[in-house]
């Protein structure tokens, strides 16, 4: 078991740097408030973050075993068809996580 | 503790890793910053002139996650006021808060045969990437950023965020230009 001034320690440091990557760059990018560079980032930057983070959040998928693949395949397809015909976020996501459980658990075992 | 003070998911999860092998604080500061190096990129579209007060705006850069960002960045949420922004960032943080809470109880009584639950924040993301997309409407930025972070999950396995992220504002910004009728650099 690590000390308790170890874990405190790292803890603090953890928050320190999270919330400094946070509200740091507000304090510099104020003056670019008012180029025409931030309505194009607004714009244009969601969508490479969000493929950024489904890939994140799939990088431990087994890409080289097929069968365990097919479920999430599946999965995201059934969710990103829902969300263009309901566009309903929670319902997306519940059927989605839905698929992946039923086909992962039951199916492609 | 950690889901309190830090707020910041995916941290934790290299966090409990890092200290149960009794990491040295020095790379544990890195890690943080490889993990959230990300939130630089919200800070850039981030509608943070709508939070008025120093003490809101402390509070809204604290819960500036990775949902937050996401759901002010749908259309709709341009005109949004303090009271809104700020009324979609707290519950995130009680609910990623309790949440993680539970998760640690209930954690245990889910059965081992169920598998594929996480597949949840995949499903999240890819959703909100919907959104970005039509909100967007920029198929070669769409190709790019599948791209990118490939190369990224390749080359740096879980350091890609940044990775990705960073290239893909690279990316906007030489198109941004080479497109714009005026010099801005």
């Amino acid at each position: 078991m690590p000390s308790t001034g170890y874990l405190v320690g790292s803890v603090a440091i953890c928050s320190a740097v999270t919330w400094a990557l946070r509200a740091l760059p507000f304090l510099a990018l104020a003056r670019l408030r008012h180029s025409a560079l931030l309505p194009y980032f607004a714009r244009y930057m969601p969508i490479g973050v969000m493929i950024s983070l489904v890939v994140f959040a799939l990088r431990d998928a087994p890409v080289a075993h097929p069968r365990q693949v097919a479920p999430l395949a599946a999965a995201a397809a059934v969710t990103v068809a829902l969300h263009l015909w309901r566009r309903n976020l929670l319902l997306s996501m519940f059927v989605g996580t839905a698929v992946n459980v039923i086909l992962a658990s039951l199916v492609f075992r | 503790m950690f889901a309190t003070v830090i707020f910041a998911g995916s941290l934790e999860f290299v966090l409990v890793g890092l200290v149960t092998a009794a990491a040295p604080l020095s790379q544990i500061a890195v890690a943080a910053f490889l993990v959230n190096v990300r939130h630089i990129f919200y800070a850039l579209t981030f509608p943070m002139h709508q939070v008025h007060g120093t003490r809101a705006k402390i509070y809204s850069s604290f819960t500036l996650t990775d949902e937050a960002y996401a759901l002010t960045m749908s259309p709709e949420a341009k005109g949004w006021s303090r009271r809104r922004i700020l009324a979609v960032q707290a519950p995130f943080q009680v609910m990623w808060i309790t949440s993680a809470t539970l998760g640690a109880l209930a954690g245990g009584l889910i059965p081992s045969s169920v598998v594929g639950l996480n597949f949840a924040s995949t499903a999240f993301f890819l959703v909100l990437a919907v959104e970005a997309h039509q909100a967007g409407r920029d198929v070669p930025g769409v190709l790019v950023a599948v791209g990118v972070a490939l190369c990224a999950r390749a080359a740096v396995g879980d350091a890609m965020l940044a990775v990705a992220m960073g290239a893909f504002a690279v990316f906007l910004l030489i198109r941004f230009t080479l497109t714009s009728p005026r010099s801005h650099a």
